[in-house]
Formats: structure tokens, C-alpha cells, sequence
């Protein structure tokens, strides 16, 4: 059974890449078919719509960030990992990536929709472009909210002996 | 910090000076007309009128459309310069004189456009055409080897089928086929031109007196006529090849051609230009009231233009103007007037709602807090320089044309810059950890160092986290005491006393009980103990600062019971102020975001750096491309969460703006600002 805490550990670090950024991709792809429809009547609207269809791609990024944290406490990234690590260490460092992978999947989706919704408002009033702004970003911050307690979970799972 | 006083203008002048006047004031662009075209069906005055000239503002605007539309024909086969100076330069600034000259060539502006026009549309029509002839080519191909018409019917005395049986069959399967249909083999004669897997193409003669039976067992075969039908193939396919290549020549003849406007696209730029002011002049017109000697212009102007205003027009005209305060209860447009350090931020407050009647502007209180947040979200010192640089020499370039509104952004994200500078260097972020990574990397792996001045937040978290919160709590307190200053600005002493000053009581209090514990102390690692005195101090603050908020919440209510529970219940806004604070958990968060991931790409770039040379050459170019793409995306990040602070942590304390904004008669053109 020894190495089964390894394990647990490197796959909360690949749910908090694989589910953020599955999400992120979604939520990109559905904003920027948004974004698309838009540009084929209003091809100056480029650069506007491009933004709004970003704003759900950060997710994936706070994603790569947490496994990234991870992979480097584990000494997978730049050491050697520790395969005696105890099945507690390991749950726990799996426990802490979940936060920002589930946040972080259903997240990105909820503020695609927000971002189609907001690059349709700025096809119609092109000088709202700082109001649209806010309704994707009024999501993320639960996103961030997930970041921050995953980060500082793992801090504290590292000090686990 | 203000909102700029408003006058309302009045301008009666003589009918022959009119355009004169109207083109005067577009140029000068100070004076927001008021004047509205009358209804449909409501009663005129019987000696001022309104005149009607729908019909030349709409050809106006039908000119634009034309000009813009051949604008974009000529940019889609033009190779040459476009010299449009891209997104920062602005308008291109035409003297009056230089553009009453080239008023006079408008005809050939126009005609130019139209010829343009009819290319582009001569173009798309061969370019449709094209398609239609190669799918006949395609169509002839399987009747290559046919000597005869498409439509050949037979002869005198016989019937001819020509046309195409599904799959690929020979001339025994046929035969089976009819056969079976009932129709002999020795009444029909079947000639296969070609055979595919898709299709078969045949001509099958009979006798005239068989040829129903035939038709009729044919039809149950799924026969069907050639998809083209005329002359010989060969014959057709050699007129199509022909009529293909005429048409290509001609479709690279119109390109050629529309080429060859190139020099005319800066007149084709002035058209677009010309008739946009023109039908703004004329909206103008038909919305203004004239008799037949004289017109009457309403109208605002900011208090410092009034009298410029005043006198620049009756030097130049016969014209009376009167320049009177707006009375106390109208709906006065607003322009906002700062300093170069708050005036950038003027477009986000502007982009949230411009003050309302009685609000002060906030422009002031945003900048000093924004410029200071943005900093702390990206907070790294490169990525700083870069912006300020950047911004710097980018102001510095087209200072000369840039138009206002950019002019502004670029202040606002080069001040940005400097926050970020700032709190890059407390937190010891270069490009993230790169100085050490290159340390490492090249010259001692052992080495370890830290450039922070003050904390490096991926170390010490915590104690980031609480400075994030005690930034918001000053931050909120901050949007609550300019509620106050409002309050008793406009007279109303006893909002700021019971509103905020009680909320004030309550929450420093709170705050103040809340460090006092084990639990908070524990958490960011302090270690003083609060002497009991100032802890009694805390406690009787938030004691009655809450009986304050329950007693006065409802002041206006005169049912006690009522009052009370109304109360209680604004007392439980204390949890959105909790909710408040926690929300500046993100300036860490998004710190934390910069930091990391420029510590992912670093370390992604030494981990090639090992074989000489080719390792700096790929070292540097992750680093660019990296850092190129973290600056971007944290950039928009810490610009989008910056706003959102702003508008709903710290505007919903004080701030509900529905200003109207104050837009002058001025020139909307989009590619020369014409001068005096």
C-alpha cells in the first residue's frame, strides 16, 4: 500500500488542472462562438469581444496554478518525490485541490454564460463595454475565493508530518 | 475633484448665417444643443417653425454608408500604405481653410465612391458566377466521350434516352433490369458513355411505337436526365472553359482596377468625414425652431467656456445670446474637470454612471485607491516598468494627435504601472522569481536570496491575506465617510451621524474585538496582547454603535415596534460587510496568480537551459513568450477586479451616480478633426 499517498496527492494535482481546465475550455469556446457571431457584422468589435471571451479562461489558470503548487511541494517538479508519503498526507493534499477543480469546473461555465450574454449587450451598445465587463467578473471571484483556500490548504497540508 | 458648473445658452441669430454658425459651434464643440424635433401630430408654434430636412440628412447618411462601404473595398485588394497611424494616433487635424478646399471636390469624392462600388459589386458577382460554371464543367465531365446533344431526342422513327441510371452497371445489368420491367432485350439498343460507382450514363434508343413501355420501365430504374442539358458536350465544355477563364481574367482585371484607387482612399476617408458632419448639421437643423428671418439654438455650455463662447460668436455673427444658471431643478448634462492625477480614472467612474444631482465626483477618492489596488493585484516590478514605459513612450509618441479619451487610459495604466512597481518590489516579484531562477540556473545552484522589501507572498500568505483585509476595511470606511461629507453637504447632518457614524462605532469595534482574539491572532501570526482598557474601549464601541444602528436605522418611522424591527434587520447588514472585506481576499489571490504562474514558466525555461547557447537562446524565449502572456492575461485581470472593488465594495457605500453626460454638437468623424 505504500506510494498510495504519492498517488492520491499527483491526482488532486490533476483534478485541480484537469477539471478548472475542462471548464475553462468550455467556457472559452461557448464565449467565443458568442464572440464569432458577433465579429461576422461588427468586425472593428474584435478586440472588445475578444476580452469578454478571455475572462472565463482564468479558471483553467488558477487550475494550473494549484497543480502546479502541488507537483512542486511533492518534489514531482524540481526534486524527488517522497513515495513513503502516509495515505493522511496524500488525502489531504487531494482534499485541498478540490476547492479550486470543482469551483473551478462549474465556475468557468456559469461565467461563459454571463460572458455570452455580456458580449451580446456590447454588439448592441458598444459604450457599455465597461459595465459588460463586470457580470463575468462578478463569477470569478468565487473562483478566487476557491484559489486562495486551495493555496493556503496546501501550505498547511505540507507541514503535515 | 469636481463636477463642472453648467449654463444654459440661448442664441437667437439671422436665417442667412445659420450654417455658418452650426458649422462654427460642431468645430468648436462646447455647446450640447438641447432643442428637440416636435412630435408627429403636436400643435406648432405659428411663427417659429420646424423645418423638415429628413430627406437630405438621410442622403447624407446613405453617403457615409456608400463611402464607408467602398472604404473597405479598396482596403481589401490595397497593398500600399494605409498611413491611418494606427489605434493611438487619433484624428488627423485639418485646418478650416485646407478643408474648405477640399469641401469643393466632394463631387469627385462621391463619384470615385460609387465607381468603386459598382467594381465591388461587379467583382462579387463574377466571383459568384465562377462557382456555378465549374460545378458545370464538373457536371460534363462523365459525358466526355458523347457525340451528341445533351437533349437528343431520336430520330424520325426512333426515341432516344439520354441520361443517368444510379451505381455502376454494364450493359447486361441494364438489360436484366428492363427485363424485368417487361421490356425485351431486342427493342431496345444501349450504348454506356461512361460508368462510375456513383452513377452510369447511357443513351438507350427504341422504336418510336416502344419508346412509352421503355420510358415507363426506365422511370422504375431511376433514370434521370443529365443535370446540364444543351449542346454537345464536348462543344460545352469547351465554351465553359473559355467563359471560366474570361471570367477570372476579369474578376484579376476589377482587382487591378480597384487597385489603382489606392491614392484616392485618403479622399474617400475625407467623404466619410465631410457628409457625417454634414447630416450631424442637419440634425441639427430640423431640430432647432426658425421663421424665416431668424433661429433660436438652446443649449448648455460648461461655466468656463460661457463666455468665450459669448464672444467668439458675436464677433463672427449678428446674433443675441443669453447665458443664464440652469434652474436648481433641471436635469444638467455633466462633464467631469481633474487633475492629471485623478482625471484618468474619469472613463471608469464615467463607465459606471456619472454623478448624480447633489453626488460630488468621485474621481479623486477612485484614482488614490485604484492606482494603489491594481498594484497590488499584478504587483510585480518588472511587469510595472514595462507598463510605465510602455504607456510613457506611447503618450510621448502621438502626443500631438492622440485623441483625449486614449490620451487618459494610457495615464491611468502607466499610473497603474507604478503601483504595481511599487508593490512588485515589497513583494520582491521581478518576472516573478526570476532573478533567482537565473542565479540558479547558470551560476549556483545553491543559491538562495530574496529581493522583497517588505513579505514574499508565496512564503507568508497569511500575513498578505491580512493586509488585504485591512486594505478593504480602510477602503469601505474610506467610501463611508465620503456618504458622510454628502450628508451633510447637502444638509442632512443626521444621515452622517446615524448612517455612518454608527456603522463606524460598530465595525471598529468589531474590528477591534475580533484581533483581540486567540483565534484571529493565531491565524496572521500576532503576537501582542490587547491591554484590557482598549479592549473594554472596542467592546462599548460596537455595543452602541449596534443600539445606535437598531434605534436609528428607521428614524423616519413613527410606529416604535415597526421602528425597532427595521432596526434589527439593518443590523444584520453587518454580514455584507463581512462579505465586503472577505472579498479583498483577491488582491492576494490575484497576486498570488501573477506570481506562480511566472514561477511555472521560469522554471519551465531552465529546465532547457542546460546545452550552451541553444539553452539561453530557449531560456529567453520562454521567458518572453511567457512573461509576454501572464502580463497580458493578469493585466486584464487586475484591470476587470480593480473596477469591480470600485463599483460594488466601495461605490455601494456612498455612490449611486444617473448623471447625464454632457455631449456637445462636436465633429464624430473618425479620420480628421477639423480646426479654426
Amino acid at each position: 500500500m505504500s506510494g498510495l499517498g504519492l498517488f492520491f496527492a499527483i491526482l488532486g494535482a490533476a483534478l485541480a488542472a484537469l477539471l478548472a481546465g475542462m471548464g475553462s475550455a468550455r467556457a472559452v469556446g461557448m464565449a467565443g462562438q458568442a464572440a464569432a457571431g458577433v465579429v461576422t457584422d461588427q468586425p472593428d468589435m474584435f478586440a472588445r469581444v475578444l476580452i469578454l471571451q478571455l475572462l472565463p479562461g482564468t479558471q483553467g489558470i488558477y487550475g494550473l496554478l494549484i497543480a502546479f503548487v502541488t507537483l512542486l511541494n511533492l518534489g514531482v517538479i524540481g526534486g524527488t518525490p517522497d513515495a513513503g508519503m502516509s495515505l493522511l498526507k496524500g488525502l489531504a493534499y487531494l482534499g485541498a485541490c478540490l476547492p479550486m477543480a470543482v469551483v473551478g469546473y462549474f465556475s468557468a461555465i456559469a461565467q461563459a454564460k454571463a460572458a455570452v450574454a455580456s458580449i451580446a449587450l456590447v454588439s448592441k451598445r458598444p459604450d457599455q463595454f465597461g459595465k459588460s465587463m463586470l457580470f463575468p467578473a462578478m463569477v470569478e471571484t468565487y473562483a478566487i475565493f476557491a484559489l486562495l483556500i486551495s493555496f493556503l490548504a496546501l501550505l498547511g497540508v505540507g507541514n503535515i508530518g | 475633484m469636481s463636477v463642472l458648473p453648467m449654463k444654459r445658452v440661448l442664441i437667437v441669430g439671422m436665417r442667412p448665417d445659420r450654417k455658418k454658425m452650426l458649422e462654427f459651434l460642431q468645430r468648436r464643440g462646447v455647446l450640447e444643443i438641447t432643442d428637440k424635433k416636435g412630435a408627429a401630430g403636436e400643435e406648432e408654434d405659428p411663427l417659429f417653425k420646424h423645418i423638415d430636412v429628413s430627406g437630405q440628412k438621410t442622403t447624407f447618411e446613405k453617403n457615409v454608408t456608400l463611402a464607408t462601404q467602398a472604404l473597405s473595398v479598396l482596403d481589401s485588394v490595397y497593398e500600399g500604405k494605409k498611413d491611418d497611424g494606427g489605434m493611438f494616433a487619433g484624428r488627423k487635424v485639418m485646418s478650416l481653410s485646407d478643408y474648405e478646399d477640399k469641401a469643393s471636390v466632394q463631387e469627385e469624392a462621391m463619384s470615385t465612391v460609387y465607381e468603386l462600388n459598382a467594381l465591388s459589386k461587379r467583382l462579387s458577382e463574377i466571383q459568384a458566377d465562377i462557382p456555378k460554371y465549374e460545378q458545370q464543367l464538373e457536371a460534363l465531365r462523365p459525358w466526355a466521350g458523347f457525340g451528341e446533344a445533351l437533349d437528343f431526342n431520336g430520330t424520325r422513327e426512333t426515341k432516344a434516352f439520354v441520361g443517368t441510371l444510379p451505381n455502376e452497371q454494364t450493359q447486361q445489368m441494364i438489360l436484366e433490369q428492363l427485363g424485368a420491367q417487361g421490356v425485351d432485350a431486342d427493342k431496345v439498343d444501349i450504348s454506356i458513355i461512361s460508368a462510375s460507382t456513383e452513377q452510369t450514363c447511357v443513351m438507350i434508343v427504341s422504336h418510336n411505337k416502344d419508346a412509352k413501355e421503355v420510358e415507363e420501365a426506365l422511370r422504375h430504374m431511376s433514370f434521370a436526365r443529365p443535370a446540364v442539358s444543351g449542346g454537345i458536350p464536348a462543344r460545352m465544355e469547351e465554351d465553359t472553359v473559355k467563359r471560366l477563364s474570361e471570367l477570372r481574367k476579369e474578376a484579376d482585371e476589377t482587382r487591378e482596377k480597384i487597385k489603382t484607387y489606392g491614392e484616392k482612399r485618403e479622399l474617400v476617408k475625407f467623404a466619410i468625414d465631410f457628409f457625417t458632419l454634414r447630416a450631424d448639421k442637419y440634425e441639427v437643423i430640423g431640430s432647432i425652431a426658425q421663421t424665416d428671418k431668424v433661429f433660436v439654438v438652446n443649449g448648455y455650455t460648461t461655466a468656463k467656456e460661457a463666455a468665450k463662447l459669448e464672444n467668439d460668436l458675436e464677433s463672427r455673427f449678428d446674433c443675441v445670446i443669453e447665458i443664464e444658471d440652469p434652474s436648481p431643478d433641471e436635469e444638467v448634462p455633466v462633464a467631469l474637470k481633474n487633475n492629471g492625477f485623478a482625471g484618468p480614472v474619469e472613463g471608469v467612474v464615467s463607465s459606471y454612471s456619472l454623478p448624480g444631482k447633489g453626488e460630488i465626483d468621485p474621481s479623486t477618492v477612485v484614482a488614490i485607491f485604484y492606482y494603489f489596488l491594481f498594484g497590488l493585484m499584478l504587483s510585480d516590478a518588472a511587469y510595472g516598468l514595462i507598463m510605465i514605459l510602455g504607456c510613457a513612450f506611447i503618450l510621448n509618441k502621438y502626443r500631438a494627435t492622440m485623441e483625449a479619451g486614449m490620451r487618459k487610459t494610457m495615464q491611468m495604466f502607466m499610473y497603474c504601472g507604478i503601483g504595481t512597481f511599487f508593490w512588485g518590489a515589497m513583494f520582491g516579484s521581478w518576472f516573478g522569481d526570476l532573478p533567482l531562477v537565473i542565479v540558479r540556473t547558470f551560476f549556483n545552484p545553491e543559491a538562495d536570496f530574496s529581493l522583497a522589501l517588505w513579505v514574499e507572498p508565496t512564503v507568508e500568505p497569511m500575513a498578505v491575506l491580512g493586509f488585504s483585509f485591512v486594505v478593504g476595511i480602510i477602503h469601505i470606511l474610506f467610501g463611508m465617510a465620503v456618504s458622510a461629507y454628502m450628508s451633510i453637504k447637502n444638509g442632512k447632518p443626521m444621515d452622517a451621524l446615524f448612517d455612518v457614524g454608527c456603522w463606524y462605532l460598530l465595525l471598529i469595534g468589531a474590528v477591534g474585538i475580533m484581533i483581540g482574539t486567540d483565534m484571529i491572532q493565531g491565524m496572521f501570526g500576532l503576537s501582542f496582547v490587547m491591554p484590557p482598557a482598549l479592549g473594554q474601549v472596542f467592546k462599548w464601541m460596537a455595543i452602541i454603535g449596534a443600539i445606535g444602528v437598531v434605534l436609528f436605522t428607521a428614524r423616519d418611522d413613527k410606529n416604535i415596534g415597526l421602528r425597532i424591527g427595521k432596526g434589527l434587520y439593518g443590523l444584520y447588514g453587518i454580514t455584507s460587510y463581512l462579505s465586503d472585506v472577505l472579498s479583498y481576499s483577491r488582491l492576494l489571490a490575484l497576486g498570488l496568480a501573477t506570481g506562480v504562474i511566472s514561477s511555472v514558466f521560469n522554471s519551465m525555461a531552465s529546465m532547457v537551459a542546460a546545452p550552451p547557447v541553444i539553452g539561453v537562446i530557449f531560456f529567453i524565449l520562454i521567458c518572453v513568450i511567457g512573461h509576454g502572456l501572464n502580463l497580458a492575461i493578469n493585466a486584464l485581470g487586475a484591470y476587470v477586479h480593480t473596477n469591480r472593488l470600485q463599483y460594488v465594495e466601495f461605490f455601494g457605500k456612498f455612490y449611486n451616480g444617473g448623471g447625464k453626460p454632457f455631449t456637445p454638437f462636436e465633429e464624430h468623424t473618425k479620420y480628421y478633426k477639423v480646426t479654426e
